[in-house]
Order: C-alpha cells, then sequence, then structure tokens
C-alpha cells in the first residue's frame, strides 16, 4: 500500500499527498463519476453513499449523502476549475445539518511512471467547524464523549 | 502505515488521553469551571472544595501537564489560568481526516486495479516498458 501524507500549511490549509498504481485518466474518472465515487468515498466501515450528484463542469453542482443505516449527513458544492485528467477545484461544505464554512478544494494528478500522485489542496476548518465535524460520529467513541466533555464544561462555567 | 504515522498517531493520542485523564475528574471539571471566570491561586482554589491545599495542587499538575492550564509568577503568589487552546480540536481533526482518507484510499487502489483490468485499451504493463525510469 502506498504512503500518505497529510501535512498543514500554515494554519488555513491542509496538504495530501498519495500515490496510486493507475494512469491519471483512471484517477482522475474515480473522483468525477458517481458511480466510480460511491464505491471508495465511504469513510469508516459501515457507512454508503447511497447519493452521488455530481455536475462536472464550471458551475455544476456536486451533492453527495451518506448514512450509516441510523445517521446520516450530506455534502454540497459547485465546481470551479476542471482540467481532465491533470486538475480539478471545487467548494464544498458539509451539513451537519447546519453548513459548514466553504472547503476550497484543489486536487492535482501528476503522472508518475506508470502511477499517479494525487495533491490535494484543502481548508482547514475553523475551530467550531472541526467541533461540528468531530461530533458527527465519523471518528465513533472518544471524539463523542470529548466534545461533551467540553461543552459540559462550557455550560458549568456559564452557570 | 510508516514509522512516521505511528509516531504521528501516537503523539497526537497521547495528548488527547492526558486532557482525557485530567477531565475525568469531578474536582479537576469544577477546578477549570471556576477558572473560567478567571484566575485564581492554590489558596482561592482550594476554598470551595473540602479538600487539603497539597490535594488541590496535585490536581493542577495533572491539569498543567494536559496543557489545560497555565500558571504565572506574580511576586510570591502563582496564579493559574485556563489555557483554552488545550482543549483545541486540530490533531484530533487531522487524525479523523487522516483514519478517513486512508480508508478511502486503500478502497481507491481496490477500485483502480478492476478499473484497469476491465480497460485493456492503456495498459499498465505496456506503459511501464516504455516509460520505466532507470533509477
Amino acid at each position: 500500500m502506498s504512503t500518505m501524507t497529510l501535512t498543514t500549511e500554515g494554519d488555513r490549509y491542509v496538504l495530501v499527498t498519495r500515490r496510486f498504481e493507475a494512469p491519471p485518466e483512471l484517477v482522475y474518472r474515480a473522483h468525477t463519476e458517481p458511480e466510480l465515487m460511491q464505491q471508495w468515498m465511504l469513510g469508516p466501515e459501515g457507512w454508503t453513499m447511497p447519493v452521488c450528484i455530481v455536475e462536472a463542469k464550471p458551475g455544476g453542482r456536486l451533492r453527495c449523502e451518506w448514512t450509516n443505516g441510523t445517521e446520516g449527513f450530506y455534502l454540497t458544492g459547485e465546481y470551479v476549475e476542471l482540467d481532465p485528467p491533470r486538475r480539478t477545484v471545487h467548494i464544498e461544505r458539509m451539513h451537519l445539518p447546519d453548513p459548514t464554512p466553504d472547503n476550497h478544494v484543489e486536487t492535482r494528478f501528476e503522472a508518475d511512471g506508470t502511477g499517479t500522485i494525487l495533491r490535494m489542496r484543502m481548508s482547514l476548518p475553523d475551530r467550531a467547524t472541526r467541533e461540528a465535524m468531530l461530533a458527527t460520529g465519523m471518528e465513533e467513541g472518544m471524539a463523542i464523549s470529548y466534545d461533551r466533555l467540553e461543552s459540559m464544561l462550557q455550560s458549568r462555567a456559564a452557570s | 502505515m510508516t514509522i512516521a504515522d505511528e509516531l504521528y498517531n501516537f503523539s497526537a493520542m497521547e495528548q488527547i488521553d492526558a486532557a482525557f485523564f485530567a477531565l475525568s475528574d469531578p474536582t479537576r471539571r469544577a477546578i477549570l469551571a471556576r477558572l473560567a471566570t478567571g484566575e485564581a491561586t492554590v489558596t482561592e482554589l482550594t476554598a470551595p472544595f473540602e479538600l487539603t491545599q497539597p490535594a488541590i495542587s496535585k490536581h493542577l499538575k495533572v491539569l498543567e501537564q494536559a496543557g489545560l492550564i497555565a500558571r504565572r509568577i506574580d511576586g510570591t503568589r502563582r496564579p493559574c489560568r485556563l489555557q483554552p487552546e488545550g482543549l483545541d480540536t486540530v490533531d484530533q481533526w487531522l487524525a479523523m481526516l487522516r483514519k478517513t482518507l486512508e480508508s478511502n484510499y486503500a478502497r481507491l487502489d481496490t477500485l483502480l486495479a478492476r478499473m484497469q483490468a476491465a480497460s485493456p485499451g492503456t495498459p499498465s504493463s505496456t506503459r511501464a516498458k516504455k516509460k520505466r525510469k532507470t533509477t
């Protein structure tokens, strides 16, 4: 399995790099064709993406809905630039159900021998957004109880 | 998973564990709630509790080590204050993102292998022969 690197750029961006053993054309398709995205953009075990709508053109819409059978959340977005099979730029937000601030995502697909190096640059969400995302249960158990402890502390401090 | 990944996850987990442990005690949570209203010395913090000053000092040490409070020197006083960044969620959020992307990309590896097997138009083997690096 290829190694992923995940680093921060200042306190505003996250950079992700990962190599895939397939040409950029295929990696690009897997990122922009809904029936392919539904097979891998799923997060932890047990989650599925029953709805995936992609209008892969500048100004086109993006909508993904995830569920684990009892809970769910969704993402909406708009494409800004598409340069197949090299680059996509889009804006997205999670609905938890309140929308998180816009996340600007640039994804680059660079040929590397027989494979592709994926480079993704995305916004690092602000603290309130991070807490909201951590509380969705995507990182089950600990994150939720941590969040509860913190809100309990805040309510105690306020009383 | 590389050693660097392991170390990263370990240090993030260690920090979260320390904060969790510190928050697990009702006296320590009450101390934090008191400090949320402003700075206080050990003496001032001891007053509302049926505990000795050394016992309170011990709790403060745990909170300080977890990065939840900080102390400054003011003459002979050493007032404590909340350090809200100790509760920050950057590392936790990045750890969640890393975990999510790693599961996703492992699935994408499998999907890409299937796609390549199904589309002999772009066989990776012939590309490999033509473009193989001499390193």
